[in-house]
């Protein structure tokens, strides 16, 4: 038996299917693998104990016939998705002992579909970071490392945990969120591809909020075909999420066929940055190229209202999160802090205090500011209005071509507490990724070269909202020509 | 200047200051479930056992709209004779209190789900007039602080969290504390018609913020103090007088009107300072994330009007100009729609027995309900749905006055034994022997042994003394145990004393 670690969620389905292995012994390789991995921080808490359990039933749906797709398939879970008995922390010392009573509308469909939880993976406190290194358990260290200096590198974030358990070969797929970029990002840095879906198509009930209007549940997997079998089980419409759309799920899968011809792709001007690593420039000319040897038209486009969308990003997510986050005051569950003889007041601050990391504060402040009276106009509403401009950019760019390439990330992974300190040079991390977040269309990063310290990274796909069918297709041709099949040294089982 | 409009002047040493006077109220609305969450919405229970994860603000919940909550507040509208707006948003209000789960109120802020509308209130002295309504939206209600349950810590219950209010808010169109208790009266017996708000303020159904302000005549408004919470008309009332009175004082020593939220005390009978403009919160509004705009079409505005049961100022005028009842009978009945039900029950009833026409009996069945009926209830402490004497018992009671049965003053004995043992007037007539004594020549007998046996009256009142007639009366009343009937004995003495 090969490396059961190694496989596709495809090749894991299929495999299960014709009983070449079993869920258990899948389920057993990929906790192996996991505990010889503590080090790179990817969980906050493991659930093998679980994983077991759930792989057994799951062999016996294998054996009855009622088994889906993702029956006996381990994954990780994002921190953020609430897990029914199983504590949820959204990576922060708030909520480090909380328990939700309820299962997030995503996971449980999941679970519906037989996957196996294998735990609960490490992120940026409340999703409020571009590396990682926010969450109050801890940085992730991303499983690819420049050899000759051997320094730990972060994994992007804040899906960060998930991505590097699928890059580490600890599970066969996960799950994250993205707001600003937490799925796509990580999956440029980890060489793994992530998928961030139509805003409305993947429910938010029972996922912790960051900013309302831009989370964006999704998968992080090893191929494009895993992306598509994953979507497929996490979206449908939920009645318990207003946001959420009634529209018919496609089969994602039968999209994949790798031939582009009569589509068109544009590549937008604006996308070209000033000082951008020469390395990054060719792998987007490469993959161009590569689109148009599967047949489709390359195009040059404009976005014009692109430079926009990150400062006004930084505008809409922290006053969303401020207001999101209001209910963390330790009144009723989470964290409290009383100091002696304290007052309501005195409970908030401390509270908030001690269970609020830096960044998170940082944007409650920012988020609090530009709401506040004579400040709304000039930030909020201006900012909602950029948000407007950049999805009417993407609207009439649609005309014309059926998906955008561009980039996923302006940087490979970079080392520990390099960026910590300029919140600016963080947040730039984002700035390919931002666009796709504030019009709600979708995208998916798909692994296409190494720099030249050999290190991961992604190109992005974006198309028209609700086509995740045509993101899907374009996405496949690229993994095809880009034909990545590198791996990160296993220097963590040294 | 009526006498009502004349107690909203103060008369201060540098001469006189006119109320200005808005009201914010707060009505819950009647429904299954609360405004985003499926939670149950009765009052009372134990604390927190109508909380749901949502209304808790539990991590990763989201609101949904509870559509009958939309339809009552788009009802209230309708009533009101109000602009619908079929585009409206959600907002949120933040703040941080302790039974505040979310950390703030889902409310409306600038596109409320109801624009402007107007009522018509009526004064003691009959006169009516117009309050403009500036809006209505919808909203969540917080929890409840308890801070007398322990010496150390507040509880808090949020079974009154996320509970649906409409936010009713006036135009500063009151001058005096009875036009602004006439309008919560008004509002209320609206609410309470159209069944989207039980109006009880006792249980905080229905409660107002109270915005007062005071200017010389005609002169431009004036600093307004906004009270916050009051939960009874009376109080309302109170709380005006109170703070008008106190803003007057500041001016007439000089003094500034400070922009304040203000507590009435109804205890101590004035309002003090919660906090000053200042310390106003910076509540930081913005379009709730989580939710769609509001948006509905006409055929849910018209499904809404045709529900719509009519409307007190309606039916008012319909029993004054079909059944000829005075103002003042009509707006006692029509203040509670399930007065004016039971008249109507009643009159029909007594229709039918009596095969009279309604507008020959209206005032009849008016004058008992509102006079004997709504007394004997008072004094029992019982609504009309609570009346141990229901409509077709009430009718057959007045039917048996109607045909002579029995005598008006029979029927005041026989309603309180109807209210007291439920049963029908004219069973207790037959069981204790009440009927009325109308035969002729029964009531002569007696009559003629009444002259023979006071030949000394008869004289005197032969002589001038018109005043004995009553005496007469009397003795026959007395000899037939009460049950004479009283025109006809009339009758008879006239025509053998004035022979």
């Amino acid at each position: 038996m090969s490396d059961l670690t190694k496989l596709t969620i495809a090749q894991a389905r299929d495999g299960l299917k014709t009983r070449d292995f079993t869920s258990l012994e899948l389920t057993e390789a990929n906790i192996r693998a996991a505990e010889a991995a503590t080090e790179l921080n990817i969980y906050i808490t493991e659930t093998y104990d679980l994983a077991l359990q759930q792989a057994k039933l799951a062999d016996d749906r294998l054996a009855d016939g009622s088994a889906a797709d993702l029956t006996g398939i381990p994954l990780a879970i994002k921190d953020l998705f609430c897990t029914k008995g199983i504590k949820t922390t959204a990576g922060s010392h708030m909520l480090d002992e909380f328990i939700p009573t309820y299962e997030s509308t995503v996971t449980a469909n999941l679970f519906r579909d037989g996957a196996i939880l294998l735990g609960k993976t490490n992120m940026d406190e409340f999703a409020m970071g571009s590396s990682n290194e926010t969450s109050f358990f801890g940085p992730v260290i991303n499983p690819w490392r420049v050899e000759k200096e051997g320094k730990n590198l972060v994994p992007g974030g804040s899906s960060g945990g998930s991505a590097a358990a699928v890059a580490a070969r600890t599970a066969l797929g996960a799950i994250g969120t993205d707001t600003g970029g937490s799925i796509r990002q990580p999956g440029s840095l980890t060489g793994t591809v992530g998928l961030k879906p139509s805003y409305g198509r993947c429910s938010r009930w029972g996922v912790i909020a960051f900013a309302s209007s831009l989370d964006h549940p999704g998968p992080i997997t090893r191929t494009v075909r895993d992306a598509a079998i994953m979507l497929s089980s996490m979206a449908s419409y939920d009645e318990k999420d207003s946001t959420s759309v009634e529209r018919k799920v496609p089969d994602y899968e039968a999209e994949l066929t790798g031939d582009l011809k009569g589509m068109t792709i544009g590549v937008p001007r604006e996308y070209r940055l000033e000082g951008m690593a020469d390395e990054i420039e060719k792998l987007w000319s490469a993959g161009a190229d590569w689109l148009r040897d599967a047949g489709a038209t390359i195009k040059d486009i404009s976005l014009p209202h692109t430079k926009y969308a990150l400062p006004a990003y930084y505008i809409v997510a922290p006053a969303e999160a401020s207001s999101n986050l209001a209910r963390y005051d330790g009144v009723r569950y989470g964290l409290r802090e009383m100091p002696q003889g304290g007052d309501l007041d005195a409970m908030y601050e401390a509270t908030r205090a001690a269970g609020f990391g830096a960044e998170t504060r940082r944007r409650l402040i920012i988020g609090t500011y530009v709401l506040s009276a004579g400040y709304y106009d000039a930030y909020y509403l201006k900012a909602q209005r950029v948000r407007q401009r950049i999805a009417e950019d993407f609207n009439s760019a649609f005309k014309d071509v059926d998906a955008i390439l561009t980039p996923t990330a302006p940087n490979a992974a970079f080392p520990i507490g390099d960026k910590m300190d300029d919140p600016i040079a963080m947040y730039l991390n984002d700035i390919f990724t931002v666009p796709a977040d504030m019009a709600g269309i979708p995208a998916i990063s798909v692994p296409a070269g190494l720099d030249n310290q050999g290190l991961p990274l992604g190109l992005q796909i974006m198309g028209p909202a609700f086509e995740e069918g045509v993101v899907l297709k374009v996405a496949y041709a690229l993994e095809k020509a880009a034909a990545f099949d590198a791996v990160p040294k296993e220097w963590w089982k040294a | 200047m009526n006498e009502a409009n004349r107690s909203g002047i103060i008369q201060g040493a540098t001469g006189e200051w006119e109320m200005v006077i808005g009201l914010e109220v707060h009505a819950q609305v009647k429904s299954n479930a609360k405004l985003f969450s499926g939670a149950a919405t009765e009052f009372g229970g134990e604390p927190n056992n109508h909380v749901s994860l949502v209304d808790a603000a539990m991590p990763g919940m989201l609101p949904v709209i509870n559509r009958e909550c939309v339809r009552q507040a788009v009802r209230t509208g309708l009533a009101i004779g109000a602009k619908i707006n079929k585009f409206s948003i959600f907002d949120r209000k933040n703040y941080f209190y302790a039974d505040l789960p979310q950390g703030y109120q889902i409310s409306q802020f600038k596109q409320p789900v109801v624009g402007e509308g107007c009522l018509t209130i009526e004064l003691k002295d009959g006169s009516t007039k117009e309050i403009g309504i500036e809006r209505l939206h919808l909203e969540q209600d917080a929890g409840k602080s308890l801070h007398d349950q322990h010496p150390d810590l507040t509880y808090v219950d949020l079974n009154r969290s996320g509970v649906a209010l409409m936010e009713i808010v006036s135009m500063p169109d009151m001058r005096t504390p009875e036009e602004a208790g006439a309008y919560v009266r008004k509002l209320r017996t609206i609410l309470r018609y159209i069944g989207s708000c039980d109006g009880n303020m006792e249980e905080g159904s229905m409660r107002a913020d109270v915005n007062v302000s005071v200017r010389r005549a005609g002169a431009e408004l004036g600093t307004r103090c906004e009270i916050k919470n009051v939960n009874s008309i009376r109080f309302i009332m109170q709380a005006i007088r109170y703070e008008a009175q106190r803003q007057v004082d500041i001016l007439e020593d000089g003094g500034t009107i400070e922009q304040q939220t203000r507590l009435y005390d109804p205890g101590k009978g004035e309002t003090r300072a919660m906090r000053s403009k200042e310390e106003a919160h910076d509540y930081r509004y913005f379009p709730d994330p989580d939710l769609l705009p509001l948006e509905f079409d006409d055929d849910f505005i018209n499904e809404a009007r045709e529900s719509l049961p009519e409307l007190p100022d309606v039916r008012k005028a319909r029993l004054e100009e079909t059944l000829g009842l005075n103002a003042y009978n009509a707006s006692l009945l029509v203040a509670e729609k399930e007065n004016a039900d039971y008249y109507e029950a009643l009159l029909s009833a007594f229709e039918g027995l009596t095969g009279k026409p309604a507008t020959e009996l209206a005032t009849t069945a008016a004058n008992w309900v509102t006079g004997d009926f709504f007394g004997l209830l008072n004094k029992a402490g019982k609504s009309v749905s609570e009346s141990p004497v229901g409509p077709e018992a009430g009718a057959g009671l007045l039917a048996l006055v109607a045909d002579g049965t029995i005598s008006g003053r029979t029927a005041k004995d026989v309603f309180e034994i109807m209210f007291e043992t439920g049963k029908a007037a004219d069973v207790i007539v037959d069981e204790q022997g009440l009927k009325q004594v109308s035969d002729q020549g029964e009531l002569e007998a007696i009559i003629a042994r009444i002259i023979a046996d006071n030949p000394g009256q008869v004289e005197q009142y032969k002589g001038g003394k018109d005043k004995l007639f009553g005496f007469f009366v009397g003795q026959v009343m007395k000899a037939t145990g009460g049950k004479a009937n009283p025109k006809l004995v009339n009758e008879l003495l006239r025509g053998t004393l004035d022979k």
